[in-house]
């Protein structure tokens, strides 16, 4: 369709979209490719805290075969581009949140909850990573909250040069609270840092109390556990203890939170945790 | 699937580190990948194809050196071996512990030509 970015082409594209822009039929809208080949970054620009590299190129001499000691992580540039937004969020004070659960846990429900209940007292942005449709981010706009969709085609998390894209797009202002809703999975979303403040795992009541440990990455990478749908307790055969000592064996310094986005049912101790955590001052 | 990420991103350091050593292509790549790592090996083989197609490492042969997982226990220092994240402390039970190995998701060597 689009000569520029072909992006009639890609199934594996990252587009980028905001539902009022659509609304209004300006049909902005940026890409950039899987690979995040958006911007080269060199070194200088900008500076980061992980060790990294010493590259020495030893001249084997044999033929012209070379030999290079790369030890280069491989999620380097994703770790790098986190932290370009985590420098810009700390410098605008923004508080981030990265939302990881598997599909249907709730993300969207308990933002819609938490912004129809906390927007005149806090300033929200949110960026909403599906593979398809800009349901999430419609349902968000309702709210007349800013948010930008991110949909990743065939990818199945976000990374952190789509969010530094996304934030553009957002414009977002300082002491904002972003919440960021990372594609339904609970496997692939852990290995990407995004820069966020907090990461977020949300589990529901209806998916058993061993997901923690066969799913540990996603709990040993997060700050807080929101269980969700706790109105459905009544119906479900999940033992809650059992649950938070599975996590706990994989995380010991995970914090709970159990809720109802339906019923509303301790919200007031999710907002609590949230203004607490927001207003904490960096280490 | 993760994964391809992870390929593709290989292939962005390979591309670099040959274009950094004036060098054409990659003959043998080495990589060094934790247990805990959270890499699914069928997987990575099963997208490697796709993603160095077209690269320098497109022929290039892949060499794996796994590194298991090894933790030291925050209460009573014991280092012992652990296959899943979630492991505690064979000594004293603890669930604190710090991992000294097997996060490792690297490529530490190239060959190139
Ligand atoms: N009973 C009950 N249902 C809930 C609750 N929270 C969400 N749901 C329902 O669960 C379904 C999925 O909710 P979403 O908020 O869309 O979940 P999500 O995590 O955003 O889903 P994806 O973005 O697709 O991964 C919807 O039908 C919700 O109405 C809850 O607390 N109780
Ligand atoms: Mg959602
Ligand atoms: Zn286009
Ligand atoms: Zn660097
Ligand atoms: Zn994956
Ligand atoms: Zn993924
Ligand atoms: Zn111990």
């Amino acid at each position: 369709m689009c000569g520029t970015c072909g992006c009639g082409s890609g199934e594996n594209g990252v587009r980028i979209q905001n539902p009022k822009d659509l609304l209004t039929h300006e049909h902005t809208h940026s890409h950039i490719d899987a690979q995040g080949l958006v911007y080269e970054h060199t070194h200088d620009d900008h500076s980061h805290k992980h060790a990294h590299t010493h590259e020495h190129v030893h001249e084997h001499e044999q033929h012209q075969r070379k030999v290079i000691d790369v030890e280069k992580d491989i999620l380097h540039h994703n770790d790098l581009m986190a932290a370009r937004n985590r420098g810009l969020f700390e410098a605008k004070n923004i508080f981030a949140l990265n939302l990881v659960s598997s599909p249907g846990s709730g993300k969207t429900s308990i933002l819609e909850r938490t912004l129809k209940d906390l927007k005149d007292t806090i300033p929200f942005f949110v960026i909403e990573g599906d593979q398809q449709t800009l349901n999430d981010a419609n349902r968000i706009s309702a709210f007349d909250i800013p948010v930008v969709q991110i949909n990743t085609g065939k990818g199945c998390h976000l990374e952190s040069d789509t969010i530094y894209e996304a934030l553009k797009k957002l414009d977002i202002t300082d002491h904002a609270v972003l919440m960021i809703e990372n594609v339904g999975n609970l496997v692939c979303p852990s290995m990407f840092d995004l820069g966020e403040s907090k990461r977020i795992v949300i589990i529901s009541t209806t998916e058993g109390e061993d997901k923690p440990i066969k799913y540990p990455d996603m709990f040993h990478s997060s700050d807080l556990c929101i269980i969700n749908k706790i109105d459905l307790l009544p119906y479900v055969n999940v033992n809650l203890e059992k649950l938070k000592q599975y996590a706990l064996k994989v995380n010991p310094k995970l914090e709970f939170i159990e809720i109802s986005a339906t019923t509303g049912e301790g919200m007031e101790v999710w907002f609590t945790w949230l203004k607490k955590n927001r207003n904490q001052p960096k280490n | 699937m993760h994964e391809l990420s992870v390929a593709l991103g290989i292939v962005k350091i390979a591309e670099e580190e040959t274009a950094k050593a004036q060098a054409k292509y990659v003959e043998l790549i080495e990589l060094e990948i934790g247990a805990l790592a959270g890499i699914d090996f069928e997987s990575l083989h099963f997208v490697w194809p796709a993603a160095v197609k077209d690269s320098v490492l497109e022929n290039a042969i892949k060499k794996i050196n796994l590194l298991e997982g090894i933790a030291k226990c925050v209460d009573c220092d014991t280092i012992f071996t652990i296959n899943h994240i979630y492991d505690s402390c064979p000594k004293c039970k603890s669930n604190f512990k710090g991992i000294i190995q097997g996060k490792e998701l690297r490529v530490k060597a190239l060959e190139v030509v």
